[in-house]
């Protein structure tokens, strides 16, 4: 599978990048020359096997829901670009 | 005495003692990181208030119980420390100050370790040189125009320039062991769900892991019996029970088995590489292990598969740094999809939006089959690989990294060569088990880092090893010279500095 630009944009748009022309074509080469080893994989035979996404074996883990002590309105908010009050304040986004 | 030159155990017999106090040790620290990293540049942000102020509380308890209470420390800076800055080595950190601190930093300030400040790394831990980060790039303290390896770079350059007396890292795909390895120090990626991930900065979950580096095995085993175990704000974190590791430090391998896969020594690694971890191999021999080679025949394959799931995990997980709640957020902006781009484009490297765009590509409709399933069947392939051997052996033995430290440079321009770098450490990752890396040797000035592989959970059996090679041999003892006239040179020399291990005495 290649990559081609209309790729490119498409997922740059998915992932919330604006890239130059530039960096557009240098991501079209080096995901491509990345893309070329990947297809190494196809080189084995995976039809009866399981994919593993956790290698340690693990459940669900459930707990009591209980009121607990959390982060502050303060120390919650203490990082924020921009802030109004006890928000955090974000360009609008319905129109009027 | 130099006293920041002191490992955990020695500092803590000291201080146990009142030959030092802990104030004396910490100030002996920040002279020397005053003197030697504006060289090395190991560390993004220091705390030299608030470290000399915990020391003095230190002194007052007087109370040396655990073999941690007082010794200073260096922490990657993607492990959330509370009130102290923590970038991940990124320009869109770069103002976070954590409301909270990692389990991983709640666990060493409860035994009163000193935190000394937050070492640089590769941005959000992608890369194997710390040449990613945003800030600058970190020198390798045995050859200053060399990498320290990567990403927990600054944290191994800090350990091995004697800049702290041990460094916390983080390992996706190796980045403790090969700087570790890079660096001439001892650093163990535990078991994964060995040591809570909670307040570490996720790059790839199904991976990362947080470790020790320190300047020797000891003292490994000992950073480990403080950070393992189960913590119920990482689920994925293990309820098995922790044992002491300062129990598996026993000089002794005889009668194990000792698996060295082919793989590993094959194209691309270097011959004083590959020498001198068979050479190590006859140490084990020498007393009383038996070496046999064997074949992980999945061994490239899981590299390629790792460049899947890490970006696509990555991808995933980087999406929360939108500019709304933390951060840095871009200026002029439109509406919010163009906050979110423009903030995101400004904000990450050119590697991590490489990452983040393969692994976007690799879950998108239409290619999740092809490229992430496919990777995760070939992860099902890399861990039978290993089952099937550890069925047989104690353990594996095999290099951290198929070189030397590199120059600074010379990979930063070609993505898949820098890769590859990390073909003998990310099976490791890919298959949850625990790996060390320690030094077996010398390629001209160059530290040479041997791995030591062991089946889930029994980073005992690898210690108990790691520690039978460094009681068997002096590598550990050679420290690189920090000479400031001769420190833009690749020779370093130094009158000064100790120069003891050669060669093996096992």
């Amino acid at each position: 599978m290649k990559i081609e630009k209309h790729t490119v944009d498409h997922v740059a748009n998915l992932a919330r990048l604006y890239l130059s022309e530039e960096e557009k074509a240098e991501m079209m080469e080096k995901l491509n020359s990345i893309l070329d080893y990947m297809e190494k994989l196809n080189e084995l035979d995976t039809t009866n096997i399981e994919p593993t996404a956790h290698v340690i074996p693990i459940k669900n883990v459930f707990r009591e829901d209980e009121v607990k002590e959390s982060l502050s309105l303060e120390e919650t908010l203490k990082n924020a670009p921009d802030r109004s009050g006890n928000f955090f304040r974000v360009p609008r986004i319905i129109e009027e | 005495m130099e006293i920041y030159r002191l490992t955990i155990h020695e500092a803590h017999e000291l201080l146990k003692k009142r030959e030092i106090s802990c104030e004396e040790l910490t100030k002996a620290l920040f002279d020397r990181i005053k003197s030697v990293d504006e060289k090395i540049r190991a560390y993004i942000t220091l705390d030299e208030e608030g470290a000399l102020q915990k020391s003095r509380e230190v002194d007052k308890r007087k109370d040396f119980t655990n073999p941690l209470t007082g010794v200073p420390v260096a922490i990657k800076d993607n492990i959330c420390t509370e009130g102290l800055k923590t970038t991940c080595a990124s320009k869109i950190l770069e103002n976070f100050i954590p409301p909270y601190d990692a389990t991983l930093s709640v666990r060493l300030k409860s035994r009163d370790a000193v935190i000394l400040g937050k070492t640089n790394m590769d941005e959000f831990a992608m890369g194997s040189s710390t040449e990613n980060s945003a800030f600058f790039a970190t020198r390798n303290p045995w050859d200053t125009t060399r990498v320290p390896g990567g990403s927990s770079g600054g944290s191994a350059a800090a350990v091995a320039a004697d800049e702290c007396i041990f460094a916390i890292g983080s390992d996706t795909g190796g980045s403790i062991r090969q700087p570790a390895g890079y660096c001439g120090v001892v650093g163990m990626k535990p078991t994964y769900g060995r040591v809570s991930r909670y307040g570490l900065v996720a790059y790839a979950s199904s991976l990362d892991q947080i470790g020790p580096i320190t300047k020797d095995v000891t003292d490994c085993a000992m950073v480990l019996n403080a950070i393992a175990g189960r913590d119920i704000m990482d689920s994925t974190s293990a309820d098995i029970p922790v044992p002491d590791y300062t129990l598996s430090l026993k000089p002794d391998v005889s009668g194990m088995k000792i698996g060295i896969p082919r793989e590993y020594f094959g194209e691309g690694i270097d011959a004083e590489v590959r020498e001198a971890v068979l050479n190590a191999a006859k140490v084990f021999e020498k007393m009383g292990a038996s070496c046999e080679e064997i074949s992980l025949p999945h061994t490239e394959y899981a590299l390629w598969a790792y460049y899947i799931i890490a970006p696509a995990e990555a991808s995933s997980n980087l999406a929360r740094y939108d500019g709304i709640r933390y951060g840095v957020r871009a200026k002029d902006y439109e509406d919010l999809i163009d906050l979110y781009k423009k903030t995101r484009s400004e904000g990450f490297g050119a590697e991590v939006k490489r990452r983040i765009m393969l692994g976007t590509y690799a879950l998108s409709s239409g290619y999740y089959d092809a490229y992430y399933l496919k990777a995760q069947k070939v992860r099902t392939l890399v861990k039978r690989d290993f089952d099937q051997a550890f069925k047989k052996y104690d353990f594996i033995l095999c290099p951290t990294a198929p070189t030397v430290a590199f120059k600074i440079g010379e990979n930063t321009d070609d993505p898949l060569k820098m890769y590859m770098n990390d073909v003998c450490t990310i099976p490791v990752n890919m298959a949850g088990l625990p790996g060390i890396s320690l030094p077996c040797g010398f390629s001209g000035n160059m530290p040479i880092g041997l791995q030591i592989i062991g089946r889930p959970f029994d980073e005992p059996t690898i210690l108990q090893a790691a520690y039978a090679f460094e009681q068997a041999t002096e590598y550990h003892l050679k420290k690189p010279c920090i000479d400031s006239d001769t420190a833009s040179s690749g020779e370093q020399k130094c009158d000064k500095e100790p120069d003891a291990g050669k060669g093996v005495i096992a």
